[in-house]
């Protein structure tokens, strides 16, 4: 018997509902096509509160965090940034919650020297009111911009050596956080290639430390991002998180919301097309109607000023890998779904957000990101789509970049991909041309934009779903030349798509259909009767 | 090998080419020769504030006409105090690393202003640049006589500047880095391979995104 989140279309089913950025729009499917659906969310903890501080009192193969505290003692707080949770999530935020009572707690145990660092790695600086949302107003009125400020990986004077791994890769972390007495890391796990060691060995580091696995021979090697027992990249990570936690005493607190991405006014997006009830079938024109008719910068800021209404599920603490297990089991309880057999043909729509655009518009570098990145890596065991098929997605690929945030992209896209779309040649022609550059650098530091290797990082994350997709075909493209330059294929319509993929496709295709977001992976087990 | 070459004024440090001035209107050898300086100024002032409109060569020269007069011993003299009393403290925060990071690249860095020569030197040492294209005030028999000696940093002559120096140093200008804060230093950015508006004004600050060039604000705490 299939999943009940996997729903096989026939030719009386109503058409699809997929995100085409910041727009909806309605998809044909053929009969026999598989859409897979997120599973509900599960439900949220009654009291998060209190099991928050039941976890930091009886943490995993360590001792409870009052018991490592002492008057006088030096701690820092590290935190995930904005890319975690997406879209942000309502006040208050779990990771105001979680440092609530931490530092309570230190508080109560006259630990006075506390400095909260936003663990950016080379993502973007958070902004003011950013902080605040995430924090909340207390702790941002008592601590910001003093003690709790972002993570400058270019600050040079302010970057520590804390060792170096069997195979050499070097682990440089931020000064503060090297030297406390204690390092106390609040994480939100969205995903399972959140956390775990990631959390300090990359929130924490920079560009050195980085390129150990930040790059495209080692993503060729992940299979995939979300399965970290398959990935080398975390593989890498965790041999420089082991290396950090030898000389750094952390104390990991790691929690993991639920999938309730839309609140009820858009609650039907969750749900089977053919199930939605009247007023749902209102809703959905009511809301095609509006956006059709609101221009394009004003649709992405309504989608930015909706908060998501995630509930906590889990709250663990203490040592970072037991934690880490738990945690990851909680994220695959709540997103995995059986799947049986590869598909020929992998549709799905590209939303308006990912991790790296928080409050600024999804550009062609992270289009690309969402597609032969996170879309295609949502999976363990074997990609939902067979070695050679097609990606058909949905989405404008829009010529536009956020200029504060996304400069160096810009740079990227029009001078490098035309050159080559090859990451190794980008890898070694490029990459360290820009990861010099004054201007970019400049821009990282001092105001909210991305490092400029990110942009490089970025072309890498796409590169497993770049060795493994035969052709990508981009449905409703407002221009030929983005598609072009990511090497997409480009279709007037979802039928004139699907026609074109049956091209390269064997005889009486399987079409599969991810529906998302909310996040959806897929537990791909091989057809009955085929050894895996 | 390239250069990164920089404005000054507004880029590197939040003063402009006033301020300086002052400070030699305001030490004079006497109070009394301060006294006339500064009424000659004042009475200057609605001139400089209509060249200012026009253009910024037409600035420059009845800027330093104010210098006219002035000996040159003095002038070079009270250049390092100068630098120490008013470039110095308003030299931005972010100034000094853009500066080296750009010589990590193994560049030559040249300052690109329309201040005076004696000023800029000091300045240059103080931020670590290796050369510098600046105007130069004429003197006749030890005295300034207020005009500036061709050619004259400022506009659009600045970018035939630096396509000399970098001729002359054998710079690539495709490789070469350039950074302003001025509209007025469009051509300047233009000719290089690598253009950045450093805390543009409004005008730059629209044709940068136009021409998606970096916009740094060195003003701003890390």
């Amino acid at each position: 018997m299939t999943h009940p989140c996997i729903v096989t279309l026939d030719r009386k089913s109503a058409p699809r509902v997929l995100f085409s950025g910041n727009r909806l729009v309605e998809v044909d499917l053929p009969a026999g096509t598989r859409v897979i659906y997120p599973k509900p969310p599960l439900e949220g903890l009654k009291d998060p509160d209190s099991a928050i501080r039941y976890a930091i009192n009886h943490p995993y193969n360590r001792e409870p965090l009052y018991a490592l505290l002492r008057p006088g003692m030096k701690v820092v707080i590290a935190m995930d940034d904005i890319s975690l949770p997406l879209p942000p999530m309502k006040r208050p935020d779990v990771r105001e919650r979680v440092l609530t009572i931490v530092l309570q707690l230190l508080a109560d145990h006259g630990v006075d020297d506390v400095e909260i660092i936003i663990a950016t790695s080379v993502h973007r600086k958070m902004t003011g009111p950013e902080v605040r949302h995430c924090v909340g107003d207390r702790i941002f009125d008592a601590y910001w911009p003093k003690r709790l400020y972002n993570h400058d990986a270019e600050d040079r004077d302010n970057m520590a050596f804390v060792g170096e791994t069997d195979l050499g890769e070097r682990v440089v972390l931020n000064k503060r956080a090297v030297e406390s007495d204690l390092l106390i890391y609040v994480n939100l796990n969205l995903v399972p290639m959140d956390g775990g060691h990631k959390s300090v060995a990359v929130g924490l580091c920079g560009y050195e430390s980085l390129k150990a696995h930040h790059n495209p021979k080692v993503m060729r090697n992940c299979h995939s991002y979300m399965d970290p027992k398959t990935s080398e990249l975390n593989t890498i990570v965790e041999r420089m998180g082991k290396v950090t936690n030898q000389v750094l005493k952390v104390f990991t607190i790691e929690t993991t919301v639920n999938n309730r991405m839309f609140d009820r006014p858009l609650g039907f997006l969750h749900k089977n097309e053919d199930d939605w009830t009247s007023n749902e079938k209102l809703s959905w024109k009511a809301l095609q109607f509006t956006l059709d008719r609101t221009p394009a910068e004003a649709r992405q800021k309504i989608f930015e000023k909706v908060p998501s209404p995630f509930e906590l599920t889990g709250v663990y603490a203490g040592e970072t890998e037991a934690v880490h297990a738990h945690t990851l089991k909680r994220c695959f309880e709540q997103y995995c779904v059986p799947v049986e057999g590869q598909a020929d043909i992998l549709v799905s729509g590209i939303p308006y957000v990912s991790p790296y655009n928080v409050n600024a518009f999804l550009n062609p570098l992270l289009v690309q990101v969402m597609a032969q990145g996170y879309l295609f890596n949502m999976y363990r065991g074997r990609p939902l789509v067979k070695k050679g098929g097609t990606m058909i997605i949905t989405h404008p690929c829009t010529d536009r970049f956020d200029h504060a945030q996304h400069a160096p992209y810009v740079e990227f896209v029009h001078r490098l991909l035309p050159e080559t779309r090859d990451a190794m040649q980008l890898h070694k022609r490029f990459e360290s041309e820009f990861a010099a550059h004054p201007a970019y650098l400049q821009m990282y530091r001092r105001g909210n934009a991305y490092h400029p290797v990110h942009a490089f990082f970025m072309w890498y994350w796409g590169e497993a779903g770049r060795q493994h997709v035969g052709r990508v075909i981009v449905v409703g493209a407002d221009n030929a030349y983005i598609p072009q330059v990511l090497g997409y294929e480009t279709a007037r319509s979802m039928h004139e798509a699907l026609e074109m993929a049956k091209d390269s496709a064997p005889p009486n295709p399987q079409i599969t259909c991810m529906h998302l977001p909310p996040i959806v992976m897929a537990d791909m087990v091989a057809p009955r009767g085929v050894a895996t | 090998m390239a250069a990164s070459y920089f404005d000054v004024d507004g880029t590197l440090v939040r003063t402009n080419l006033v301020h300086p001035t002052l400070f030699y209107l305001l030490n004079q050898a006497t109070p009394a020769r301060t006294l006339a300086r500064l009424g000659g100024a004042l009475l200057r002032a609605p001139l400089l504030a209509l060249a200012e409109l026009r253009d910024r060569r037409a600035f420059n020269e009845e800027l330093y006409m104010l210098f006219r007069g002035m000996s040159e011993d003095r002038l070079h003299a009270l250049a390092d105090e100068a630098v120490d009393k008013v470039l110095r403290p308003a030299i931005f925060q972010g100034s000094k690393d853009l500066i080296r990071r750009s010589k990590d690249l193994g560049h030559q860095v040249v300052i690109c202003s329309g201040a005076l020569d004696f000023l800029m030197r000091p300045l240059a040492r103080e931020l670590g640049a290796d050369d510098i294209i600046a105007n130069r005030l004429e003197f006749k028999e030890g005295y300034a006589s207020g005009r500036m000696l061709p050619p004259v940093v400022a506009g659009p002559a600045k970018a035939l500047l630096l396509r000399e120096h970098a001729r002359t140093h054998g710079h690539r200008l495709d490789d070469c880095f350039a950074y302003s804060d001025s509209y007025s230093d469009v051509p300047m950015l233009s000719v290089v391979g690598h253009p950045s508006a450093v805390n543009p004004d409004a005008a730059l600050l629209r044709l940068a995104h136009a021409h998606r060039w970096p916009v740094v604000h060195l003003d701003r705490t890390p």
